[in-house]
């Protein structure tokens, strides 16, 4: 089944409540999916020149400041670092190709959830708000968010098979549905130099993404090929450096409930993770319409 | 006047106190607070109730109903009054999907827009939307009526049986066996009559009929060489 919600905040006064605001969201879609959450919180932006990685371990007592330490020393540039809980984010003052290769030949089990200027990737197996607790969502700052609660259907529970999957810079996906044709999508775009860590169908469609946009597609453009090309159920809500996106496919079987008020835009499943919002008794409320895309991007 | 409000009270709770109605009436006025999206409030109402929702309801709210009036003063969300038999269901803010599927008799009233699939498999239900009603509507529905005032989205009336349909609005495909059909006098006054119910001010003369073609009741000989 699985949940969907995202915020993205017009009013840059509320960017400090953002986990606040956005965590109850989250867990009311509980029932939409139990058995692991993610969110991907846009904020806290490094300069030109630096990338922000998102960076897991299998083992949680990891040695995430020797890693630092080799970085800065072998690579000779400069970086700062936090660990929170089973995650670690790097900010670093380099190019996302040569921190790549780098990790994976000196560092190959340690996984990237996110690279960009702005984005953080958390996720976990487990209830959503055990999730939001051990990474502390209440307490993060940020202009947008988005989040997933998974009820997996298409492969197994893992933490690399829950969302939100990462795109490409600063992008990334949540995926309500099922997909019937990623199997072949899949070999597809391996074949175009496209790399999947799971069998999971969602990874396929950020996969896609990620394969048109360095075609040279807009996001836009990106999204219309999407509609072409993959074949299932989707309401997908992407996540960008400067705001979000939300489709459905054609035939809608998936819920989408889309609200606007002058502070916001939030984007649920269902109404109910919409009902904590401040002002949401008199917010435009509407569904999005089938094989349409609605984005909202700051300037 | 009774007040249930769902930020105390629970969906059984209420639900329950709507149902206790069924044998003896003690209480014909119902006020429902704080619904705030939940799932399945007023279902299976077996009275001649008046209940107002005040706000946005979840899925399938009032359905199952029989011989009560339901307001939703707010949108409703998937399946709202599906599988009604009687009575009057209002929705004064928009429907998602399905709306009234199934449902077998009384009056569904959307002010709104109504999405995908409105009155899929009807058997029987009045169906008036106010705007516009999503694609696949009135698939496979079996009789009743369904009136559009605004435009009706793709496949309207996919292997339709004997639904009713009158749209105001353009139509933006029929689905298969579907076809406009000549809006006799018998039809005018029909249409005329469903929305002197609905409370809806609009010309029966502005909107087009549309039908079964009949051409998929019964397999064709002359097909079999398709299978």
């Amino acid at each position: 089944m699985c949940g969907i919600v995202g915020l993205y905040l017009k009013n840059p006064e509320l960017e400090s409540r953002i986990g606040e605001l956005f965590k109850p969201m989250l867990i009311a879609m509980t029932d939409r999916g139990p058995d692991s959450a993610g969110f991907a919180i846009y904020g806290d932006e490094v300069g030109e020149g630096w990338v922000k990685l998102t960076l897991r371990h299998p083992a949680a007592e990891y040695d995430w400041e020797t890693l630092a330490t080799r970085l800065k020393t072998e690579l000779q540039l400069e970086l700062s670092w936090f660990q929170n809980a089973s995650v670690a984010v790097f900010k670093v003052g380099a190019e996302e190709a040569a921190l790549r290769e780098w990790l994976s030949e000196e560092a190959p089990d340690v996984l990237i959830l996110s690279v960009g200027q702005s984005i953080e990737i958390l996720k976990e197996v487990g209830l959503p708000e055990k999730i939001a607790d051990t990474f502390n969502l209440e307490g993060m700052k940020g202009s947008h968010i988005i989040g997933h609660t998974r009820m997996a259907t298409e492969s197994a529970v893992t933490m690399e098979g829950s969302h939100p999957f990462s795109t490409g810079m600063d992008l990334c996906l949540v995926h309500n549905g099922s997909l019937s044709n990623h199997n072949r999508l899949r070999e597809n775009l391996k074949r175009e130099g496209i790399t999947f860590e799971t069998q999971n169908d969602s990874e396929v469609a950020a996969g896609y993404l990620t394969w048109r946009l360095q075609q040279g597609d807009s996001l836009k453009e990106a999204l219309e090929h999407a509609l072409e090309d993959l074949d299932g159920f989707f309401t997908f809500t992407i996540g960008t450096r400067n705001g979000f996106a939300v489709m459905r496919d054609p035939i809608a079987c998936k819920p989408a409930v889309l609200a606007e008020t002058d502070d916001y835009v939030a984007m649920a499943s269902e109404y109910q993770a919409l009902t904590t919002l401040p002002g949401i008794e008199n917010a435009k409320v509407w569904e999005p319409e089938p094989a349409t895309f609605y984005v909202w991007e700051r300037s | 006047m009774k007040t249930i409000d769902l930020a105390e009270s629970s969906i059984r709770e209420l639900n329950q106190a709507l149902h206790d109605q069924a044998p003896e009436c003690l209480e014909r006025e119902f006020e429902v607070l704080n619904p705030k999206g939940q799932h399945n409030i007023a279902c299976g109402i077996d009275q001649n109730l008046s209940v107002d929702i005040r706000g946005h309801a979840g899925y399938f709210c009032a359905g199952m109903n029989k011989k009560a009036h339901v307001v939703i003063h707010g949108n409703a969300g998937q399946g709202v009054a599906e599988n009604m038999m009687s009575g009057t269901v209002r929705v004064k803010g928009d429907a998602s999907q399905a709306a009234g599927a199934t449902a077998q008799g009384g009056l569904l009233v959307i002010e709104g827009n109504a999405g995908a699939r409105c009155g899929i498999s009807m058997k029987g239900v009045d169906i008036v939307v106010k705007g516009d009603v999503g694609h696949m509507s009135c698939f496979m529905g079996q009789s009743g009526a369904l009136v559009v005032c605004g435009d009706a989205g793709e496949a309207l009336g996919d292997s339709l049986y004997e639904v009713h349909i009158f749209v105001k609005g353009e139509v933006k495909s029929l689905g298969a066996d579907c076809v406009e059909k000549e809006m006799r006098q018998e039809h005018l006054e029909e249409l005329t009559d469903l929305l002197n119910r609905a409370g809806v001010n609009e010309d029966p003369a502005s909107f087009k009929r549309y039908g079964s073609a009949r051409q998929l009741y019964n397999f064709k000989v002359d097909n079999a060489s398709a299978y």
